[in-house]
């Protein structure tokens, strides 16, 4: 019994990393443009088939690069080569569609709808391209699993909630203690005295982007390397419910997006550990909606006062 | 006959203590004021009457009925309205549409009527019409009855907010700083307005300013408030020598 | 006065031609089924409008609301006027099918409405984003609540409708869903406009624009709220009672968030509270859908690029917040925007 229910402690928080490292991107971009990134889900899906295609290649899939490197070599190149072509995805996906609607003062919700359609591209551009047939991502590193007495835990499961926590403290440090993390906060208060003060703003909107696309990247990789199938509408459902998990933490700060990612990945573990699978959604959404119901700004999250 | 009494009213924001013990009592028909410097609590009074906040203690009397925890739209139906510092009016809404809306307390019709469009429905929305129509026209300005707020220059859109405010039939006005932002020109205007105001409506009118010069020239009475404590009380004359107030506002190594 | 009956003469006209054409089999099945869709997005799209638009609130779970429609009513007509595996032979004779139909539509319009009451309790507290989420979970639940109901089809779907419109072709053979979603896109376009156009309704408008003021003004901003949500989701649950019976199968699938995201981009792509706006771009839109059918998957490529691009040149829709009346005064002569 107490067995089963560490085993299902330590899949909450793998789960909940995954959330965790994918509401960041959310948290983030709203926290400095006020806009709900819809596309970032789909960020996901992308750079967990970027991590594939770099992984078959550095481990000599393709003929013309019949070099296989080691696979802990090929790995931490992975990861560094997709993190980055990732935050590529995401910082086009700002210039080519955001940037321009904000700059013509469009309507905030018309940005929002942009993004949801970079997603609809995303997924079906991916789908077009590379056909249904889902891919099978390669096992780059062997599996070892660790015996702790009746409890079996993996060196992947390990890595993954590792890796979040890291994150976790890396950009606590950046957005509370660097100053490019300071010029994030200002925008998200006033950007409209940010620039006056000398601040780049689209140096700092470009840096957030990075920042969360990155994260996306490097949530998209473990996220395959976990459970090795890929498919183009991957990054739709983790996507929703990891912008849930956002604003359940409280929309625009980092500790809130890693508690709403844990509170989700645990609900659902959980309820799965109890109930038929078909209800996963159920429960978790309404257990989310409740505590919105309760504090209406999330967990972190502080109420906006208006100015009468 | 007491209008509006306000009794020992008390208002902490989490352990900031924005109005301490705040009484003040209006008469049917008087114009008082409502001074004191930046962050004194002047609009936090007026937030507690108009129902934005509900105060931590302390009575709010207006004609005999306590206000006290009611929704702000219940407020002004009961009969008090207000504007606001920063003008407030609906921008991409017509004046007209503005000055309309301040009757939504007070429709007497219901959804049937509005959906099958009922004789009672057409009667009601003739006659809110023509009432906006009548205060527009009283104040000069039908002929921007169609005209968005936002492109009209800031004087009139204070003016507007008077009216919107005033069209809801209102026992007692609050004005929230209306000169702030304005030219002197428009000030003077404003003050002849609210004169007027004064004159031909039947209501009582309670206004934080911060211009001396429009307090002065108005109000009968006035009550000073400097950090939440309410510092003098009496005639502009005695609230202009009142030593007190002179300190509050110029700082005490003047003296 | 002549004039003021132009756009129903000419509406009555619309609907006796396609009628008719449908009738004598001038147009296929294929041709009318997209003259139904426009019809119902048409509904779709100026419903969402009212809380997104009008209301300036951001509703992303319409699907949820037209599901739920879609369900109760495909439920009850099938459970009283058709022979089905699970709830047995007809309860009502087939001769009742078509006096019953409108008023099943309306009840799933209220099951609808009252779903939407549910969702719009937390947005007296919340606004915007929040309650965006709170509508993505409002669908995902409602949508898993249908998947684990095995009585109406679980993830399999639900059916037999179609033998409830052939009921009703029964009695009379004229092409009964032809008048049915026309009828009820009219009744919806008129009570959505009779609803923005009147001193009370303006509130939702004055909520959008700055809520304290609204507030202040004596607008009951939170009942406000509730009637708007309430019509709402009540629309789209006739809607969805309509798209049930003219597909004759419904699955929870259908009306996921992807569904959700077409009403949104009907709504932003006529512009935010814009009627007209609305019908335009529900026509457009389901055009354009049927037009890049052959791109196949492309076409969700298509799409919404077209849209990107659409936006970066219009940033406020096609109408932005004005009516058709707006731009070519012109038309006032014909109808009053009342």
């Amino acid at each position: 019994m107490l067995q089963t229910f560490v085993q299902n402690i330590l899949n909450a928080l793998q789960w909940g990393s995954f959330y965790s490292l994918i509401a960041l991107g959310y948290t983030l971009v709203y926290g400095v443009l006020l806009l709900i990134n819809f596309a970032h889900g789909d960020v996901v899906m992308v750079g967990a088939y970027i991590a594939f295609f770099i992984a078959s290649l550095l481990l000599g899939h393709y003929s013309f690069f019949p070099h296989a490197l080691p696979g802990g070599v090929a790995l931490v190149l992975t990861i560094i080569l997709t993190m980055i072509l990732t935050a590529a995805v995401g910082v086009s996906l700002e210039r080519i569609a955001y940037r321009p609607l904000r700059r013509k003062g469009a309507h905030r919700l018309y940005v929002v709808i942009t993004a949801l359609m970079c997603g609809l591209i995303l997924e079906n551009g991916n789908l077009a391209l590379l056909g249904a047939s889902r891919k099978k991502f390669p096992e780059m590193v062997d599996k070892v699993v660790y015996n702790l007495g009746p409890i079996s835990v993996t060196n992947l499961k390990i890595a993954v909630i590792l890796a979040a926590l890291l994150v976790f403290i890396l950009l606590q440090f950046i957005v509370t203690r660097t100053k490019i993390g300071m010029a994030m906060r200002a925008i998200s208060y006033d950007k409209f005295a940010v620039p006056l003060m000398g601040i780049p703003i689209d140096t700092v909107i470009v840096f957030t982007f990075i920042l969360g696309s990155s994260m996306a990247g490097l949530a998209g990789i473990l996220f395959a390397l976990s459970y090795p199938i890929l498919d183009p509408y991957m990054g739709l459902s983790i996507g929703w419910k990891a912008f849930i998990a956002a604003v359940v933490g409280g929309i625009g700060d980092i500790r809130g997006a890693f508690a709403g990612g844990f509170i989700l990945g645990f609900v659902e573990i959980m309820v799965v550990a109890f109930f038929p699978s078909s209800y996963r959604d159920l429960f978790s959404f309404t257990i989310l909606l409740l505590i919105l119901t309760i504090r209406p700004t999330g967990l972190f999250g502080v109420p906006k006062t208006t100015k009468i | 006959m007491t209008v509006l009494k306000i009794t020992a009213l008390t208002q902490y924001f989490s352990g900031l203590c924005a109005l301490d013990n705040f009484n003040v009592e209006l008469r049917a028909g008087e114009l008082v004021g409502l001074i004191g410097p930046n962050g004194a609590g002047k609009t936090t009074v007026f937030n507690l009457v108009s129902g934005f906040y509900r105060p931590t203690s302390g009575e709010i009397n207006f004609l005999g009925r306590s206000l006290v925890g009611l929704k702000p739209h219940q407020v002004t139906i009961h009969g008090v309205a207000r504007t606001f510092q920063n003008i407030r009016l609906w921008n991409e809404m017509t004046v007209m549409d503005n000055i309309r809306l301040a009757h939504h307390g007070n429709l007497q019709y219901n959804l049937r009527d509005l959906f099958f469009r009922t004789r009672r429905y057409a009667e009601r929305e003739k006659e809110i019409y023509q009432r906006a129509w009548h205060l527009l026209e009283v104040f000069n300005l039908a002929d921007h009855a169609e005209e968005k707020p936002k492109n009209l220059p800031y004087g009139m859109q204070r003016k507007v907010e008077i009216v919107r405010a005033l069209s809801s039939e209102p026992k007692l006005l609050l004005l929230d700083e209306p000169a702030a932002g304005l030219t002197s020109k428009d000030t003077v205007e404003l003050i002849e307005l609210i004169k007027w105001i004064h004159r031909h409506f039947e209501t009582t009118i309670w206004m934080i300013e911060h211009q001396m010069k429009v307090v002065m020239s108005l109000c009968s009475r006035i009550t000073v408030i400097d950090f939440g404590k309410t510092i003098a009380e009496g005639t502009p004359e005695e609230i202009r020598n009142h030593p007190e107030v002179i300190r509050a506002y110029l700082g005490d190594d003047q003296i | 006065m002549k004039q003021k009956l132009a756009v129903p003469v000419l509406l009555f006209a619309l609907l006796a031609v396609v009628m008719t054409l449908v009738q004598f089999e001038v147009i296929d099945l294929y041709i009318q089924t997209i003259i139904l869709f426009i019809g119902i997005n048409i509904i779709i799209s100026s419903s969402l409008n009212l809380v997104n638009g009008h209301m300036g609130e951001f509703s992303c779970g319409h699907a949820g609301f037209i599901a739920v429609g879609a369900y109760v009513s495909s439920v009850l007509s099938v459970a009283l006027f058709a022979q089905d595996r699970i709830f047995g032979a007809p309860l009502l004779p087939p001769q009742y099918t078509v006096y019953a139909f409108p008023v099943i539509l309306v009840i799933g319009g209220l099951a609808a409405a009252f779903a939407g009451l549910l969702v719009a309790l937390p947005s007296f507290r919340t606004r915007g984003d929040y309650l965006a989420i709170i509508t993505i979970a409002a669908n995902y639940i409602i949508i898993t609540v249908i998947i684990n109901i095995d009585k109406i089809g679980g993830a399999r779907g639900f059916m037999g409708m179609k033998r409830v419109v052939f009921a009703m072709e029964d009695t009379a053979a004229i092409p009964w869903m032809v008048l049915w979603v026309f009828l009820f896109t009219i009744l919806s376009i008129i009570a959505i406009r009779r609803f923005v156009s009147s001193t009370y309704g303006k509130g939702i408008i004055a909520i959008q624009q700055d809520e304290v003021a609204a507030e202040i003004m004596s607008v009951n901003t939170n009942k406000m709220k509730l009637i708007a949500f309430m019509l709402s989701s009540g629309l789209a649950g006739i809607a969805g009672g309509l798209y049930a019976h003219v597909i004759g199968y419904v699955n929870p699938k259908s009306f996921d968030i992807l569904k959700s995201t077409e009403a949104l981009v009907m709504v932003y792509l006529g512009g935010m509270g814009s009627i007209t706006g609305s019908i335009l771009s529900a026509v457009l839109f389901t055009l354009l859908l049927e037009l890049l059918r052959p791109l196949q998957i492309i076409k969700w490529i298509v799409i919404p690029l077209l849209l990107i691009i659409l936006m970066q040149f219009r940033p406020e829709g096609i109408m932005g917040n004005r009516e058709l009346v707006d731009i070519f005064p012109k038309l006032k002569k014909f109808y009053r925007f009342k």
